[in-house]
């Protein structure tokens, strides 16, 4: 099997949509979902010697990314004192360790819509990452952030026309990868 | 309408940016083009598909700030 190598300086390019858009389901706040991120790559970048390449970079991240995800639990559960570690079960058959609970499943949709929904997020970011970056740029920017199509033209310095043929390609090639399994 | 503009009228149209005439227009072509057909089908689905996954992504802005951060704490580590 070939060992996967590591490439920091390309990882903001690869992964940080894919790490943030997994954190921000879980912490379901903006900002401290990119300031784990953040921290995610800076402490990835110090353990860089551990990357033994079994998995992949991607893989090796998102599991830096889980504890920090459950560090910052702790921390939140910890600065609010002891009053909210008393949550009670409804009922006496129910047990177990309610700060793992709340780390699996914070937010409040059904454990199977989220399940869903994040596995289809990964299968859309997998096919973000296969689009050339251009691509990927204009198509999220235009999609996901919902940017005015003026907005992202000044922001790259391209026509209107230039946008359209762009997202065009875009959602074509889009549409084919996730056809096999999503469509 | 020829096939190039409908495809384009339907990109519109998935992000609302598409007139009404517009609209109707792709609907006339679409009646007898069963290649558009096609690709407005899948276009609208992935469409949903994007909806569904409630997809988030980083500002551009702040993924070059956040380049920048881990450029400067790369170079310390080497140094």
């Amino acid at each position: 099997m070939p060992k996967h190598e590591i490439h920091p300086d390309k990882w903001i390019d690869l992964y940080a949509d894919y790490l943030f858009n997994y954190t921000v389901t879980r912490v379901s706040d903006r900002e401290i979902a990119q300031d784990l991120v953040q921290d995610t790559f800076l402490a990835g970048l110090k353990s860089m010697k551990n990357f033994k390449g079994e998995a992949s970079e991607r893989t090796w991240l998102i599991s830096i990314l889980k504890r920090k995800i459950i560090d910052h639990y702790r921390k939140i559960n910890s600065n609010k004192g002891k009053a909210e570690v008393r949550i009670q079960y409804n009922d006496a058959e129910s047990e177990g360790d309610w700060l793992e609970e709340r780390v699996a499943d914070p937010f409040d949709k059904t454990a199977e819509d989220s399940m869903q929904n994040s596995e289809l997020g990964d299968a859309i970011h997998n096919c973000l990452g296969k689009l050339p970056k251009k691509q990927a740029n204009v198509f999220k920017m235009k999609t996901v952030l919902n940017y005015e199509t003026e907005v992202i033209c000044n922001e790259l310095n391209i026509t209107a026309s230039n946008l359209w043929v762009i997202i065009h390609r875009a959602r074509t090639a889009m549409a084919d990868c996730l056809k096999e399994n999503w469509f | 309408m020829p096939c190039d503009e409908a495809n384009h009228v339907c990109d519109k149209s998935q992000y609302k940016e598409a007139s009404l005439l517009e609209k109707i227009k792709l609907n006339l072509h679409l009646i007898y083009c069963k290649a558009c057909r096609g690709y407005s089908k899948n276009n609208a689905k992935l469409t949903k598909r994007i909806e569904a996954a409630e997809l988030e992504c980083l500002d551009p802005k702040c993924k070059e700030d956040m380049k920048k951060d881990l450029e400067k704490a790369l170079k310390e580590q080497l140094h």
